[in-house]
């Protein structure tokens, strides 16, 4: 029988290897597995992976979730589109200081990298970002561009990752899962991009209790399912 | 000369009549997120949100704002009667693809050519962060400007070229600001309309670069 319902967050999460590259789901506040993210830090406590990378497309609203995995000195590098917001205070510190690599992305070219990995391509061109700053690597030279149908292009690489943390809405045993709202933003590209997909959910059906339909990721790409208590959802983020 | 300025509101409520009934539509963060407010009734025009939201409605009342169901901003919206939700990567496929009619944006600079600089100062500690902008601009059918015309320094925003980072090359065609619209086409910059008592003249040298009638 397959049953990928975990009995805690921690044994969901499970450990976690030096060096590790870990997705993150959510915008903003929206869709972020706060959960996950706090079951993480208690596996990283007991453990002593460093050297982090944290894909997100954000770098960590006030004090809590992802703030405080940034907090904690084990990441290395962000990849993600936006960092700055209101209340990004930790990030920021850690940027200025010099203490965290940043590794910007476009939004669109972040969701088509991550998809990328997820659907086995070896990379892509882009329109987007070409003759940018955004176009060039981490040592400032060009990254390769061809000209398609008369238009610029950008190579692109796959974000492969070894763990995924999502939040999901509802979830049954096999790990097929629906979403809620706006909160599904990265959750379905991200869990077809890592090695391991955890999923937070607020409910665990029974299989068929889905509408097979309506399921939006199939369990296929899901390693593990738990369940969360449903909590009011948050604001925060970028205010104009 | 002074001349009397448009407002925000007045700005959003111009690009508002320009969108034509039936238009699928991404309004970007800051001023433009205003032109939402000066849609006119009894039209359909869609409007789309990068973090995977088609019939975004206006913001709820308190008691109900949801941050489940935000817009690029963050900030608390509806979803109208045909909405639909997705995920980010069709999301993106909707811009870059080209299914997206229009999408109005802030802009730092806009060249006579129509590259856009809206993401980065470039300033030391300043915090790059560019979310979706590069994507839209480039993939829009049409991507508009929303700013003011001169910087508080009374520098021209419209410039030859762009000394602010770049976010996409030749992508702006229309330039909306408080004191006069802009078409930038390939033969340059092009008079839409301008506020009352300015000229033509006055305009290009406000601009320092000529202008079509």
């Amino acid at each position: 029988m397959i049953n990928k319902i975990a009995a805690s967050v921690e044994e969901a999460v499970g450990p976690v290897a030096d060096g590790a590259t870990i997705m993150v789901g959510g915008f903003g506040t929206a869709g972020i597995p706060n959960e996950l993210l706090e079951g993480l830090m208690r596996v990283l406590h007991d453990g002593s992976a460093r050297n982090l990378v944290v894909v997100n497309n954000n770098a960590g609203n006030g004090e809590t979730g992802l703030a405080a995995l940034l907090k904690t000195g084990r990441v290395r590098k962000v990849v993600c589109s936006f960092p700055r917001q209101v209340d990004s205070q930790i990030f920021d510190a850690l940027y200025r200081s010099g203490d965290i690599e940043l590794e910007l992305v476009p939004q669109g070219n972040l969701a088509e990298r991550i998809r990328a990995a997820g659907a086995g391509i070896g990379a892509f061109f882009s329109p987007t970002a070409y003759g940018t700053d955004l176009a060039r690597n981490p040592d400032g030279s060009l990254r390769e561009t061809r000209e398609i149908n008369g238009r610029m292009h950008v190579l692109e690489h796959p974000i492969h990752a070894d763990l995924a943390l999502i939040r999901a809405e509802r979830g049954d045993r096999w790990g097929n899962l629906t979403y809620r709202k706006a909160a599904r933003n990265f959750g379905p590209v991200m869990a077809m991009a890592a090695r391991r997909t955890v999923a937070s959910v607020h409910e665990v059906v029974e299989l068929g209790q889905l509408d097979p339909e309506a399921v939006v990721t199939p369990g296929i790409f899901v390693s593990q399912v738990v369940q969360v208590p449903r909590v009011q959802t948050q604001g925060g983020g970028f205010k104009a | 000369m002074t001349h009397q300025r448009r407002s925000k509101d007045q700005i959003a409520a111009l690009v508002a009549k320009d969108i034509p009934n039936g238009a699928y539509v991404n309004l970007g963060i800051g001023m433009p997120t205003m032109v939402a407010n000066h849609l006119p009734a009894g039209l359909e025009i869609i409007l789309h949100s990068e973090n995977g939201i088609l019939g975004m409605g206006p913001a709820p009342a308190e008691a109900d704002q949801d941050f489940d169901l935000i817009n690029a901003g963050k900030q608390p919206v509806t979803l109208l009667p045909g909405g639909a939700f997705f995920h980010h990567a069709d999301s993106f496929a909707m811009m870059r693809g080209g299914h997206l009619d229009i999408c109005v944006l802030g802009a730092f600079q806009v060249s006579a050519t129509g590259d856009l600089a809206n993401w980065h100062t470039g300033e030391p500690g300043a915090i790059p962060a560019v979310g979706g902008a590069m994507d839209l601009a480039m993939g829009a059918k049409q991507t508009w400007v929303m700013m003011d015309l001169l910087t508080k320094q009374g520098a021209s925003k419209v410039v030859a070229q762009c000394t602010y980072p770049l976010t996409g090359l030749g992508c702006v065609k229309r330039i909306y600001t408080d004191l006069a619209t802009l078409d930038v086409t390939p033969q340059g910059l092009k008079w839409v309309d301008a506020v009352d008592g300015l000229s033509l003249a006055d305009l290009e040298r406000l601009v320092g670069l000529p202008i079509a009638a």
